[in-house]
C-alpha cells in the first residue's frame, strides 16, 4: 500500500462529478477511484458521455469536484483556492489540448517557455534543447504557429507540457485534429518521453490506436471505471469497446 | 433581410451598446446645445419684448450718453431736448411722451470696489407722472429720488447688498464719488436687470447733468392713443424731430425685432461654438462605431460566408449591415435627444442659478428634434458603410474554413502612401503658413492641420507598430509574461488599435494645442507686464477715463509710496502720421519702468530725449543719437534727440519721454495711469491705501503686476477650462471606444486566455494583461494626439506672432506630461470592466471555444 501511495502520480477516491439539479441533475462522474502511478502512459477511453473529459478536468484542477478527492502527488486538490490551483497548474501539470491552443502572437520557442515566463522562472537550457530535440523542432523555433503545420503545432504544444518537467501531463484527444501519421509522431512522442524521460502521462481518447501506444488503458462507461487492461493492442481495445456497444445493446 | 438585421442587433446588444452609447452622448450633446440655445434666445426675446411692450414709437439721439463719447463735438449732432418731448406729447395720436437719460453708474462696496461688471452698471432718470410714480419703475420700497443727492435702486441689487431705504451709499458715474442717499427700492422689467446688471435711479435733472446737459435727453419714448396705430404715430413724430443724422426714430414692434435680431446674433455664435465641439465628438463617435461594426463583422465572417453560400446576394449582405446601423442609430439618437434635453435643461438650470440668465421655459424646437435624429442616423450609417462593403465582400468558401479569424490582413501599403501623401502636403502647408505668419498664414496653416490630421488617421497603423514597441520592454520587465502579452496583443491588429486610438488622438490634439496655445500668450503677457515694469502698482480709471490730476498729491502722499510717475498719454504728429507719445516722470522712471534696451540708455529721458521702440524706429528711420520732429498736441513743433530704442512692448507704447518736456506742449495732461512704487514693495496695505487716498472710487482700479497678468488669464484660463470640459466629451467617447475594442479582444481571445489560465497565469496575470493593452493604446493614442497637438499649436504661435509682441511658443511640459499620465490612466480605468470579465472566464468553456 505504501509503495502505492508513493509512486501515485496522481490519485482519485470516490471522486463524483455532478452537474445541475433537480430534473437536469446529470452524474457525470460516479464514485470514480484511479491511481496514475509515476512513469507510466495511462489512456482513459469510453463511448462519449462516459465522463472521461471530466474525469480529466478533475484531477487536473481545471473543475471543480462535487464529491470525493483528487490528488496530485501529495496535494489534496478539494481544499485549493483558485490562486492555488493556478500555482498548482503551473508548476505541476502539463498539458495538451485538441486544438493545439497556442498563443498566435508568441514563437514557436516563446509558446515552449511560456510556463516558466509565467512563473517568472529561467528555463533549464540542457532540458529544454533535449526537449526541442526529441519533438524535432529546432529549426522552426522562431516561427509563428500561423506558420507551422497542424502536427507540427501539436508538437510545440507538446514540447511546452515536458518543458517545465511536470509532475504529470494531461493530454485530451492530443489527436484528435490531426491526420493519422501526425497523430502517430505525436503518440510516438508522447510515449518517449514516458519511457526515455519518465515522464508520467495521462491521456483521453476515443481511439483504440492510440490507445495501444499507452502502457495502460482504463475504460469508463456511464460515469464508472468498468475496466482496465495493461499492455493494450489497437486489436484488443476495440474488442473491448465493442463489447461496450454490445452491452448497451442488450441492455 | 431584415429579420437577419434585427436578430443581429438582439444577438450582439451588448457589443452595440458601447456605439449606442457613443452616438447617444453625441447626439445629446448636439440636442442639448440647441436645446439650451433656443431656450436662453426665447427667454431674452421674451424678456426684451416685454420691456417694449408699452412703447410705440421711441427716438434715440445716438451722439447722447455712453453710446458715442468721440462725436460728442461733432457740431452737427443736434440733441433731444424737453421741447422735442413737450411737441411729441403734443401730437393728435400720442397719448404719454417720456423723456429719458441712460448712462454708467458704478455702486461702490465699502473698500470702494465696483459692484457687478462694468458693462451692465446703469443709471437712469425717475420720471413721475401725475400720480407720483412711474410706471416704468414701480417703486417696492419707498419713493422715487428728487434730488441731486437722491437715488433709487433696483431691488435685485439692493438685495444682494443689503442697501435700504435710508441707507447712504457711493457711486461714480464718471468722475468723483458721490454719496447718495437711497430712497426707494423699484422693480423693473429692464432685460439688463434680469439678465444681471444693476440700475439706479436718479431724478431727471440730476441724470441730464451727469450724463448729457440740462434739458438733453438719449431717449424719448412715445405712447400712442387707443386707435393710433404705432406706425400712424411715427409718421406723426418723424416731423417734430430735429433733422440730424443722430436722430433716429422706430416703432415698438421695429425695436423689439431689431433686438430679437441682436439676441439671435449674440446666441448663434455661442451655438455655434457649442455644435462644433458636438461634431468634434460625433467625429470621434464615427470611429468607434466603424471600429466596431468591423469587430462584428469579422467574428460573423461564417455566419455571413454562410448567407452567401446559400444565396444571399453581395447588395443583400450590405443592407443588411445598414440595416443593423440604422436600428442602432434611431435608437440612439432618440436616447440621445432624451438626455440632450436633460443636459439643455441641466445647463439652463446651472447657468441661470447666479441670475445671470432671463427665466422661461424649455423650447424644445422641431428642427430640434429633426435635426438630433438625423444627425444620429446618419454618423451610425455613414460609419457602417466601410464595414458593411467589406462584410459583402467575404466569399461563400470562408463557411467551410476551420479558422473563424480573417487571417489574411491586407497589406497597408496603398494605406500608408495614401497617409503619408496627406500628411507630407499638411507638413509643408502648415511650415509655409508659419513662415508667412500673420493673416496671410492662416490658410495654409487652417487647411494644412486639418491635412496632417487626416494624414495621422490614416498613418496610425503603420505608427502603432514602433510606437507600441516602445513601451514593450518596460512592460515585460516591470509586469513579465503578462506585459509583453499586452505589447504584443496591442499590436496584433494595428487596424483596430489605431482607429481606438485615433479618438483619444483627437480629442488629445485639440486639448494639447489649446493648452499650448493658452500657455505661450499668457507667458507673453507676463512677460511684458513683468519685464517691462518694476512698479508694484497701476492706479488708473475705467470706461478709457484719465486719472484726474487732481488726484496726484493724494496718491503721492499716500503712505508707504516710495515713487510714483504719471503715464501721460498724448497724441504727436511725426512725419506726417499720429504717433502716441507717453510722458513719464524722468526722475523716478529708472524706478518704476524698465524696459529692455536695445540701443542706447534708458537714462537718456533724463536729458530730455526720447525712447522709442524698435518697429517705431524701424519704420520713422530712426536711430539713437538722431533727432525726430513732432507736431504737439497744441500745434507746436519741435525736435526731439532720440535717445534709446527698446524692444516693442504692449504696455509701455512706441515713445516714451519725460513728461517736463511734454506737458508744456500739450493743452491737457491725460494720465491714462500713474505708476507707484512702495517702499516695501506691492502689499495689501498699500493697495487699500492707496484706494483709500483716491476716494474709494469705484471706478479708480489700483492693480498690481500679479492683478494685471491675472486679470489677462483669467480670462484665458476660463475659455480654456469651458473649451477642456467640452473636449472632455470626445475623450469621454473615446473611452468608450477602449472599452468597446478590449471586450470585443476578449471575446475573440477566449481560448488563449482559457488556455494561459490552464497553464498557470492566475487571474491576476490575465487582467493585467487586458489592462497594460489599454494602457498601451491610450499611451499610443495620447502621445501622437500630444505631438501633433503642440506642432500645430506652435504653428498657430507663429501665426498670432505679429498681433502680440513678444510671443513665443511656451511649453508647459508638466501639464502635458500630465496629460499623457492621464490618458494612461483613462486607459487603465476603460480596461476594468474588459479585464474583470477576460480573468472570471470559466477556462473549460474558453478552451472548448471553437
Amino acid at each position: 500500500m505504501t509503495t502505492t501511495l508513493l509512486t501515485a502520480a496522481a490519485r482519485a477516491v470516490g471522486l463524483s462529478k455532478v452537474y445541475g439539479e433537480g430534473d437536469t441533475r446529470v452524474t457525470a462522474l460516479d464514485q470514480v477511484s484511479v491511481e496514475f502511478v509515476r512513469g507510466q502512459f495511462t489512456a482513459i477511453m469510453g463511448p462519449s458521455g462516459s465522463g472521461k473529459s471530466t474525469l480529466m478536468h478533475c484531477m487536473a484542477g481545471l473543475d471543480s469536484v462535487t464529491a470525493g478527492s483528487a490528488t496530485i502527488g501529495d496535494t489534496e486538490l478539494g481544499g485549493l483556492k483558485d490562486k492555488q490551483l493556478t500555482k498548482l497548474r503551473r508548476d505541476q501539470i502539463g498539458f495538451v489540448f485538441q486544438s493545439f491552443n497556442l498563443l498566435p502572437t508568441l514563437s514557436a520557442l516563446e509558446n515552449i517557455t511560456l510556463p516558466m515566463d509565467i512563473a517568472g522562472r529561467k528555463p533549464d537550457h540542457a532540458w529544454l534543447d533535449q526537449v526541442v530535440a526529441t519533438v524535432g523542432l529546432a529549426d522552426r523555433l522562431g516561427h509563428r504557429p500561423s506558420q507551422l503545420s497542424g502536427g507540427q503545432q501539436q508538437r510545440v504544444a507538446c514540447a511546452r507540457a515536458l518543458a517545465s518537467r511536470p509532475a504529470i501531463i494531461f493530454a485530451d484527444e492530443p489527436t484528435g485534429n490531426l491526420d493519422s501519421r501526425s497523430g502517430a509522431e505525436i503518440l510516438g512522442f508522447l510515449r518517449n518521453s514516458v519511457r526515455e524521460l519518465g515522464q508520467t502521462v495521462v491521456m483521453v481518447t476515443h481511439d483504440p490506436v492510440a490507445a495501444s501506444y499507452a502502457d495502460r488503458v482504463v475504460f469508463l462507461a456511464d460515469g464508472r471505471i468498468v475496466d482496465e487492461m495493461y499492455g493494450p493492442t489497437a486489436d484488443s481495445v476495440l474488442d473491448r469497446m465493442r463489447r461496450f456497444d454490445a452491452k448497451g445493446r442488450t441492455s | 433581410m431584415y429579420r437577419t438585421a434585427l436578430r443581429n442587433v438582439l444577438a450582439s446588444k451588448g457589443r452595440l451598446l458601447m456605439t449606442m452609447l457613443a452616438v447617444l452622448l453625441g447626439t445629446a450633446f448636439v440636442a442639448g446645445t440647441m436645446v439650451f440655445s433656443d431656450s436662453v434666445g426665447q427667454a431674452f426675446k421674451d424678456s426684451q419684448s416685454s420691456s417694449f411692450d408699452n412703447i410705440s414709437v421711441q427716438v434715440h439721439n445716438s451722439a447722447a450718453g455712453s453710446d458715442a463719447k468721440a462725436s460728442d463735438n461733432n457740431s452737427s449732432a443736434l440733441p433731444l431736448t424737453d421741447a422735442t418731448v413737450q411737441r411729441i406729447a403734443a401730437l393728435p395720436g400720442a397719448q404719454s411722451a417720456r423723456g429719458t437719460v441712460t448712462g454708467f453708474a458704478g455702486l461702490s462696496d465699502p473698500q470702494g470696489n465696483l459692484i457687478g461688471e462694468r458693462g451692465n452698471t446703469q443709471g437712469s432718470n425717475w420720471v413721475p407722472g401725475a400720480d407720483g410714480r412711474d410706471s416704468t419703475y414701480p417703486m417696492v420700497q419707498g419713493t422715487g429720488p428728487v434730488n441731486s443727492r437722491q437715488i433709487a435702486v433696483d431691488q435685485r441689487t439692493a438685495e444682494k447688498n443689503g442697501f435700504k431705504v435710508g441707507d447712504t451709499v457711493r457711486l461714480a458715474v464718471n468722475g468723483p464719488v458721490m454719496q447718495m442717499t437711497v430712497t426707494g427700492i423699484f422693480t423693473t422689467v429692464d432685460p439688463q436687470v434680469k439678465a444681471g446688471g444693476s440700475l439706479v435711479l436718479f431724478d431727471t435733472a440730476t441724470a441730464q447733468q451727469l450724463y448729457l446737459k440740462a434739458g438733453q435727453f438719449t431717449t424719448i419714448q412715445a405712447v400712442a392713443k387707443p386707435g393710433t396705430s404705432e406706425q400712424q404715430l411715427l409718421s406723426e413724430v418723424l416731423p417734430v424731430l430735429p433733422h440730424s443724422g443722430n436722430i433716429t426714430a422706430k416703432t415698438g414692434v421695429k425695436l423689439s425685432a431689431d433686438s430679437t435680431a441682436a439676441v439671435q446674433a449674440a446666441t448663434s455664435g455661442m451655438r455655434t461654438a457649442l455644435l462644433a465641439f458636438a461634431g468634434i465628438a460625433l467625429f470621434v463617435g464615427i470611429f468607434l462605431i466603424s471600429n466596431t461594426f468591423t469587430m462584428l463583422i469579422a467574428q460573423r465572417t461564417r455566419e455571413t460566408a454562410l448567407m452567401r453560400a446559400i444565396g444571399a446576394s453581395r447588395r443583400q449582405i450590405t443592407n443588411s449591415v445598414l440595416l443593423e446601423a440604422l436600428f442602432v442609430g434611431v435608437f440612439a439618437s432618440l436616447g440621445g435627444l432624451l438626455a440632450g434635453i436633460g443636459i439643455g435643461a441641466g445647463l439652463k438650470a446651472f447657468l441661470g442659478s447666479g441670475g445671470n440668465l432671463p427665466a422661461g421655459g424649455l423650447v424644445i424646437a422641431p428642427t430640434t428634434v429633426v435635426a438630433t435624429l438625423l444627425t444620429g442616423v446618419v454618423v451610425t450609417v455613414v460609419a457602417a458603410l466601410l464595414p458593411s462593403i467589406r462584410a459583402s465582400r467575404v466569399p461563400p468558401v470562408a463557411a467551410m474554413s476551420s479558422n473563424d479569424q480573417p487571417a489574411t490582413q491586407k497589406s497597408l501599403v496603398v494605406r500608408n502612401s495614401i497617409g503619408a501623401a496627406f500628411f507630407g502636403t499638411g507638413l509643408a502647408a502648415v511650415l509655409y503658413g508659419a513662415h508667412l505668419g500673420g493673416s496671410s498664414g492662416r490658410l495654409p496653416v487652417g487647411a494644412g492641420a486639418g491635412l496632417i490630421l487626416i494624414g495621422a488617421f490614416v498613418l496610425t497603423p503603420l505608427l502603432s507598430r514602433p510606437l507600441i514597441a516602445l513601451v514593450g520592454p518596460l512592460f515585460a520587465r516591470l509586469y513579465g509574461v503578462s506585459g509583453k502579452l499586452a505589447k504584443q496583443n496591442a499590436l496584433r491588429n494595428p487596424r483596430r488599435t489605431a482607429a481606438t486610438a485615433s479618438a483619444l488622438t483627437i480629442g488629445l490634439t485639440l486639448i494639447s494645442a489649446l493648452t499650448v496655445i493658452g500657455a505661450s500668450v499668457t507667458d507673453a503677457v507676463t512677460k511684458q507686464v513683468t519685464s517691462g515694469m518694476k512698479a508694484d502698482y497701476a492706479v488708473s480709471v475705467m470706461l478709457g477715463e484719465p486719472v484726474s490730476p487732481s488726484a496726484l498729491p493724494a496718491i503721492k502722499s499716500t503712505a508707504g509710496v516710495s515713487a510714483t510717475s504719471v503715464i501721460d498719454s498724448q497724441y504727436v504728429k511725426a512725419d506726417g502720421r499720429d504717433l502716441s507719445v507717453s510722458g513719464f516722470d524722468a526722475d523716478s522712471f529708472s524706478r518704476l519702468v524698465a524696459p529692455t534696451m536695445l540701443d542706447g540708455s534708458a537714462g537718456a529721458i533724463g536729458q530730455g530725449a526720447a525712447l522709442v521702440d524698435k518697429s517705431t524706429a524701424a519704420s520713422h528711420h530712426w536711430s539713437v543719437g538722431g533727432s525726430a520732429r513732432f507736431t504737439y498736441p497744441n500745434g507746436s513743433t519741435g525736435t526731439v534727440r532720440i535717445g534709446g530704442i527698446y524692444q516693442d512692448s504692449g504696455l509701455l507704447g512706441p515713445v516714451m519721454m519725460s513728461e517736463s518736456v511734454l506737458s508744456p506742449h500739450t493743452t491737457a495732461p491725460y494720465y491714462s495711469a500713474v505708476l507707484v512704487s512702495g517702499t516695501a514693495g506691492a502689499s495689501p496695505a498699500l493697495e487699500q491705501a492707496l484706494k483709500d487716498s483716491t476716494g474709494r472710487n469705484p471706478l479708480v482700479q489700483v492693480q498690481s503686476q500679479q492683478q494685471m497678468v491675472k486679470e489677462f488669464s483669467s480670462q484665458i484660463s476660463l475659455l480654456l477650462n469651458v473649451m477642456y470640459g467640452l473636449l472632455g466629451m470626445a475623450v469621454l467617447i473615446a473611452v468608450l471606444g477602449v472599452v468597446n475594442t478590449l471586450a470585443m479582444s476578449v471575446f475573440e481571445r477566449k481560448r488563449e486566455i482559457g488556455m494561459l489560465r490552464a497553464i498557470g497565469l492566475d487571474r491576476r496575470g490575465i487582467k493585467r494583461m487586458v489592462r497594460l493593452e489599454s494602457v498601451a493604446i491610450a499611451l499610443f493614442g495620447a502621445v501622437l494626439g500630444v505631438a501633433i497637438g503642440e506642432f500645430l499649436a506652435w504653428a498657430a504661435v507663429q501665426l498670432l506672432k505679429s498681433s502680440l509682441t513678444g510671443l513665443t511658443t511656451a511649453f508647459p511640459a508638466g501639464q502635458l506630461a500630465a496629460y499623457v499620465l492621464a490618458a494612461a490612466l483613462v486607459g487603465l480605468g476603460a480596461a476594468l470592466w474588459p479585464a474583470r470579465r477576460a480573468s472570471r472566464l470559466d477556462i473549460l468553456d474558453s478552451i472548448k471555444t471553437s
